[in-house]
């Protein structure tokens, strides 16, 4: 029977329960292990793009946040010279790297992985490092890498790792092991490259601010979905009931006055709703949307976003960093095998059907895609048909402009887990941030990834 | 029905001369008492305390709390008389009764049941505290069972010591399932509990434990099993089995010992972070703002002094200045449904609070994840509408306006209109300029947007109807 994760995102909770009351100013100090959540604090606004027909919730430093410039900055940004763009996908949880990428010619698997090991056979061999196989359903992935069109890393991390998910998922968001960095490491990058007029230069495509965008100064956005968003009352219609709606604002505008943090945030939370009420009435439509082909079928909408890229891109929106979250969760403590099998095998054939999208539209080499974990698991499984928060794990960098090229290779289970029983990583993702920093953003990591000059950078671009 | 100028925002007379025992803390300084409110404690402040400490007031309760005063209203909550259930028994549309182990969503329905009609708020409050603090979801648990059996658990011992509600909590046989405690053995220790206990139940993020603890922690909380029955395809016989303990010696906080389960649950409670913790986090379900730092001492040496108790710390924090006189908190959403259902005086008749709840933000039994709910996450522009919608849910057949009627009929009077709108809702107290928007509303509707005569005669009801969707969704109703 599969259970899901028991302790996604924990301590994040308790964290901006205390954080709460001081929101926009700064969060308190935390307790040592547990940093503040990159781009806490930040303001807020809600922002329709009339151009596009899209309902963004705009994010920034509270005094530079101008929607009144947007509109004009997100055309002038549309007008100029595409920029790259860089996709990071985040796989929720800690993916088992060592089941995605399997090592079925290792002496030691089967004996690590009793349960949850997979026979040579059961999935295509990694033409890189034959002790590797891809998992059956990482089968797509195995199709773009055969095409040169995957870096995979089989052991990504860092040193001294880290097994909270939280602090794990932060170091990998701010680009650093430092727990008191509140800028994303790709707001970092904004902060330096971006505007202060175009929020679509870093774009969330959930429904709240992504760690790793978070900046400073300039504006960044999230992009809301603009489904069914109705109001009911009883016992009031017509001309009364249109009245009712314009009262929103004022219930809005009573808690905004107020001194009160959480009853600002009452008021704050009525004025966003009246706004996106008006703002979506055009686009309330009974109508499912419709994926374009290739996407899987999901419960949840991790498709449908990655499918509204291209949709953007085509658009002639000028995006440049994009990241979202993986609906699913891979935090398979107990009875792994099932729920990674059907979740590895919606975001593998998203990311086909994705990277095939660009390519059919003339937008493949202008986008690279990168897929990141905040840890791999324990080589060895438990007793519950699971495994446990490990240290170095798997992710993939795909494009048509990539270099093919594994980054960092398999360490082997002989010599490569650390005494906790865990895989060390053969590749930093700070060397990483770096590469793609400078090879594919065209930016000097120094001003943006500490210690930048001690990291390799691997060779991303062919 | 009486409207008060402002919101609770008392003057507080700052008094640690409650009692004259001081207690060393663990810094070996000596820790003060904690203040006392010596603020006016009227209709508003009993509507905070019964809002915060329980579901909201039924109409007229709030007045009765306040001629207890702030302490007598404070003790008749943590030491309640009766613990009964008053009103009609809970049933679905169809009129059959819960059947809260079975169906789906009625596990949800029997709990908001008991928020709505039993007498001990604060014990039904701090149960639905206790589940956040141990978040523990039927997502992951898969019986119904199971979940309530854990519920009456939290609720016989919300006010009881800690010591015993975080062992109980470790052999509660949903808690066993949920962090994987049953199935981790000697060969194999499973380290997710041993984690989220210092993590999440006891020490804080970090705070005080390395890697090698939770280790030695899982090792020490191995044990525990189960039986899988095929034919009902549930796990049954939850119990300690020592053969598949791992009896070694294990190093926890730099103490070696042959340590067991109940070792671990003393070594982390003997941890001299465990204090901060509790209060810490027990506080922030009561305050928005964290306590100053020689009243978080104060409270540290309270509950270490009491040997651990709750209701101590529980009674003292109800009884701070700044629990009455500081400023507003966002309601849970499943108080607030609660809370609208006493308000209005209506008891469980439908299914239809399981799903709103959800789209609310908040289905007990169903916590997003072992952290429990994300307060900060309770107001957004999803929520906002969902609460909102909530008033034409609350509002059935027999509360309408038009209940019984061919032709309903009001005066156009705002302020009356108004009145009775919020007489609707149990009288809230609600801040003058409130009362001045709503006020605005109904004579725009009511009388400004009518331009027929049949209009002028319509509108000032359907004002009054839009007045009972408003109120709910004001800044002063969503908070306490």
């Amino acid at each position: 029977m599969a259970r899901p994760c028991a302790c996604q995102d924990f301590n994040r909770a308790e964290l901006l329960r205390r954080g709460a009351a001081r929101a926009g100013r700064g969060l308190p100090a935390i307790e040592p292990g547990m940093p503040t959540p990159a781009g806490t604090g930040l303001s807020r606004r809600s922002f329709l793009l009339s151009s596009a027909g899209l309902a963004l919730s705009v994010y920034g430093a509270g005094r530079l946040l101008d929607p009144a410039r947007f509109e004009e900055g997100i055309a002038r940004a549309a007008e100029a010279n595409p920029l790259p763009i860089l996709v990071t996908v985040y796989l929720q949880g800690g993916i088992d790297g060592m089941s995605v990428l399997y090592p079925a010619g290792d002496p030691l698997y089967a004996q690590y992985r009793p349960v949850l090991g997979l026979s040579p056979e059961a999935g295509p061999v990694f033409s890189e490092d034959t002790r590797l196989h891809w998992h059956p359903k990482a089968a797509p992935l195995a199709q773009l890498h055969g095409e040169g069109k995957v870096c995979a890393m089989p052991a990504i991390g860092y040193t001294d790792p880290d097994q909270s998910h939280f602090t794990s998922r932060h170091y990998w968001e701010v680009g650093a092991t430092e727990a008191d960095l509140l800028s994303g490491w790709l707001g970092r990058y904004l902060d330096l490259a971006g505007t202060a007029e175009n929020p679509l230069q870093g774009l969330c495509l959930d429904d709240s601010l992504q760690p790793s965008l978070a900046t400073t100064k300039v504006p960044v956005a999230a992009l809301e979905s603009p489904s069914a968003y109705s109001f009911w009352s009883k016992d009031v219609w017509g001309p009364p009931q249109e009245v009712m709606y314009e009262y929103f604002d004022a219930l809005g505008r009573l808690g905004i006055g107020s001194p009160q943090a959480e009853v600002q945030r009452a008021g704050s939370a009525a004025l966003m709703s009246s706004t996106l009420r008006r703002q979506l009435l055009p686009f309330q439509s009974e109508q499912e949307p419709v994926l374009p082909t290739g996407y899987p079928k999901s419960t949840g909408d991790f498709p449908a976003r990655m499918a509204a890229i291209p949709q953007l891109l085509s658009a002639g929106l000028p995006l440049h960093c994009v990241s979202l979250s993986t609906d699913s969760v891979f935090d398979t403590h107990e009875s792994q095998a099932a729920p990674l099998e059907s979740n590895l095998e919606e975001v593998s054939q998203t990311l086909l059907a994705f990277q095939r999208d660009l390519e059919a539209r003339g937008l493949a080499d202008r986008v690279l895609t990168l897929v990141w974990s905040e840890f791999g698991r324990r080589a060895q499984e438990n007793a519950s048909a699971g495994t446990d928060h490990g240290a170095a794990g798997c992710g993939f960098l795909i494009g048509t402009r990539v270099a093919g090229r594994m980054v960092g290779e398999w360490p082997g289970l002989q010599s490569g887990l650390d005494e906790l029983g865990n895989l060390r990583a053969t590749a930093d993702f700070r060397g990483l941030y770096c590469a793609l920093l400078e090879q594919w953003l065209g930016q000097e990591a120094a001003p943006i990834i500490p210690g930048a000059a001690g990291f390799a950078r691997p060779m991303l671009l062919r | 029905m009486k409207f008060s100028a402002g919101l609770p925002n008392t003057q507080v007379v700052s008094a640690s001369t409650a009692s004259p025992a001081r207690t060393k803390t663990r810094r070996g300084r000596s820790a003060g008492t904690l203040p006392v409110y010596r603020g006016a404690f009227g209709e508003a402040q009993a509507e905070r305390l019964l809002w915060r400490a329980g579901f909201g007031p039924k109409p007229g309760q709030a007045r009765r709390l306040a001629r207890l005063g702030m302490r007598g209203a404070v003790l008749s909550l943590t030491r309640p008389r009766s613990q009964v259930l008053v009103g009609p028994a809970p049933h679905n549309e169809k009129g059959e009764p819960l059947a809260p182990y079975d169906v789906s969503g009625n596990d949800v329905l029997w709990w908001l049941d008991r928020m709505v009609r039993s007498r001990a708020q604060l014990i039904e409050r701090m149960t639905l505290t206790w589940h956040d603090w141990f978040a523990t979801s039927n997502e992951g648990v898969n019986s119904q069972r199971l979940m309530i059996a854990q519920n009456r658990t939290q609720r016989s011992l919300c006010l009881g010591d800690f010591p015993k509600m975080l062992a109980a909590m470790t052999v509660d046989p949903a808690m066993l399932l949920w962090l994987s405690g049953a199935g981790s053995t000697k060969e194999a220790p499973n380290e997710n509990y041993a984690r989220e206990m210092q993590e999440l139940f006891t020490l804080g993020a970090g705070n005080g434990y390395t890697e090698r603890d939770v280790r030695e922690h899982a090792r020490a909380l191995t044990g525990f099993t189960f039986t899988w029955n095929p034919d009902t395809g549930q796990e049954e016989r939850f119990r300690y089995d020592a053969s598949l303990h791992d009896d070694r010696v294990k190093v926890i906080y730099g103490h070696r010992g042959r340590w067991a389960w109940r070792d671990s649950l003393r070594l982390v409670l003997e941890h001299p972070d465990h204090p901060g913790h509790f209060v810490t986090k027990l506080w922030s379900y009561f305050s928005p703002e964290p306590l100053s730092r020689p009243d978080q001492r104060a409270a540290e040496a309270l509950y270490v002094g009491s040997g651990k108790q709750i209701r101590p710390v529980v009674e003292a924090m109800l009884m701070h200045p700044a629990f009455h006189a500081g400023p507003r908190m966002v309601k849970p959403p499943i108080v607030q449904i609660a809370g609208m259902l006493r308000g209005i005086g209506r008891y469980i008749d439908t299914e239809q609070w399981v799903w709103a709840s959800s789209t609310a933000g908040q289905t007990p039994f169903y916590p997003p994840n072992v952290a429990g709910w994300e307060p900060e996450r309770w107001l957004n522009t999803g929520t906002w509408q969902a609460r909102f919608n909530l008033s034409a849910l609350m509002i059935d057949e027999k509360r309408s306006l038009w209940a019984g009627k061919k032709h309903a009929k009001v005066s156009p009077d705002a302020a009356e209109l108004t009145r009775k709108a919020i007489a609707f809702w149990g009288s809230p107290t609600l801040s003058r300029q409130t009362l001045a928007t709503l006020r605005s509303y109904a004579r725009a509707a009511g009388t400004d947007a009518a331009k027929e005569s049949w209009e002028h005669e319509q509108f000032p009801l359907l004002a009054l109807g839009g007045l009972r969707a408003l109120v709910p969704a004001t800044p002063d109703y969503l908070t306490c």
